[in-house]
């Protein structure tokens, strides 16, 4: 699977490096060359350094190629302007968007976007735990 | 027509305040509580203050009863959250500014009608879809052609020639003519044309400009 991952964060970083072990073709692309300090040493894919909602950018990366983007930037905005171009404008076939505002999060959903909220989700997460028994005394 | 403009800048301020002048009942969504203290001052009101790419925001601003929304931030991403939000609200028409003219082509996709900086485009944009005005666009054709009805105002520089005398852009051609009176006519090259006909004419998209200006003259901040 070709993959491009916009946004090396924690979590950007965590997946890219994960596919990339599993044998994936990754590219990474971060606005800061800072942020790829957080891939694993064994990284053996692409970093680039550029702004995601920028078509020449995603171009040079080739985005027409990729099987699979994830946006996984801060910006919740800025996530769903990318996923959209690249769903629009590149037809790349699984396009992930993570969301943090849940609000946001269902509209996206619904305007065709496979879409991940880390507030709701983890929202749900903790209060499974808060209503089962403590794992540890 | 009620009309939400998300982000009170220079180009959201002015568009606003064209638009109160023309009786609209308009709405600013501002962000930053200064600017939109100072937009509030300015326009007596007709503010308010919060994200206009939250839907709680745009719920707030009554977005399910507009007739037309205008995102004029500066961020392109905010523009098109803004409009897909709103339309996803059942707002019948979005105009989005674009900061980076590439952006073009995705605004398009999503079906938002886009406007390249400028408060006098964003206004043009929207003067198009009112009755006043003398060019109304009525039907896209395929290949590119597009049916508009001209009306021709007293000061039209056409007014009084034969249609034979009327330099059309190429590929336009004046196919009805209807009088003041509501009385259609099919043109021919000895009909002369006078104030107050209604056109109807097939042109190329890119030639409309064009076609209004020799229709119907200069109109204020077109002729640039």
């Amino acid at each position: 699977m070709n993959v491009v991952v916009m946004g090396c964060g924690r979590l950007g970083a965590r997946i890219a490096g994960i596919l990339d072990a599993e044998g994936h073709s990754v590219t990474v692309l971060d606005s800061t060359e800072g942020a790829f300090r957080r891939l694993p040493d064994s990284f053996r894919g692409k970093k680039a350094v550029g702004n995601g909602m920028d078509g020449p950018t995603l171009e040079k990366i080739g985005i027409a190629e990729a099987d699979c983007f994830l946006a996984l930037t801060q910006g919740d905005n800025r996530n769903y302007f990318a996923s959209q171009m690249a769903r629009e404008v590149y037809h790349v076939s699984r396009v992930l968007c993570r969301v943090y505002d849940p609000i946001r999060e269902e509209i996206f959903r619904d305007l065709g976007l496979e879409t991940f909220s880390p507030t709701s989700f983890g929202a749900n997460i903790l209060l499974d735990m808060l209503r089962k028994e403590p794992v540890r005394k | 027509m009620y009309i939400v403009v998300a982000g009170g800048g220079k180009v959201g301020f002015h568009l606003a305040e064209e638009l109160l002048g023309q009786h609209h009942e308009v709405l600013v969504i501002e962000r930053e509580s200064g600017r939109a203290a100072q937009v509030r001052e300015e326009l007596q009101g007709n503010v308010m203050l919060g994200d206009s790419c939250e839907a709680s925001t745009l719920d707030a601003a009554g977005i399910a009863r507009a007739d037309l929304i205008a995102a004029v931030t500066g961020d392109d991403e905010d523009n098109l959250v803004i409009c897909d939000i709103s339309r996803y609200r059942g707002v019948p028409r979005t105009i989005a500014r674009i900061n980076n003219p590439k952006n073009e082509l995705l605004f398009q996709k999503r079906g938002i009608e886009t406007t390249i900086s400028a408060t006098q485009a964003v206004l043009a944009q929207i003067e198009q879809e009112l009755p006043t005005q003398m060019m109304i666009p009525l039907l896209q054709l395929h290949n590119g052609l597009e049916l508009v009805e001209i009306k021709l105002p007293e000061t039209s520089p056409v007014a009084g020639r034969s249609v034979r005398e009327v330099l059309l852009p190429a590929e336009s051609l004046i196919s009805l003519i209807v009088d003041p009176g509501g009385v259609p006519r099919m043109p021919s090259g000895d009909t002369r044309l006078s104030a107050g006909d209604a056109l109807v004419v097939v042109s190329r998209k890119e030639s409309l400009e064009v076609l209004r200006e020799q229709l119907i003259g200069s109109t204020h901040g077109l002729d640039t």
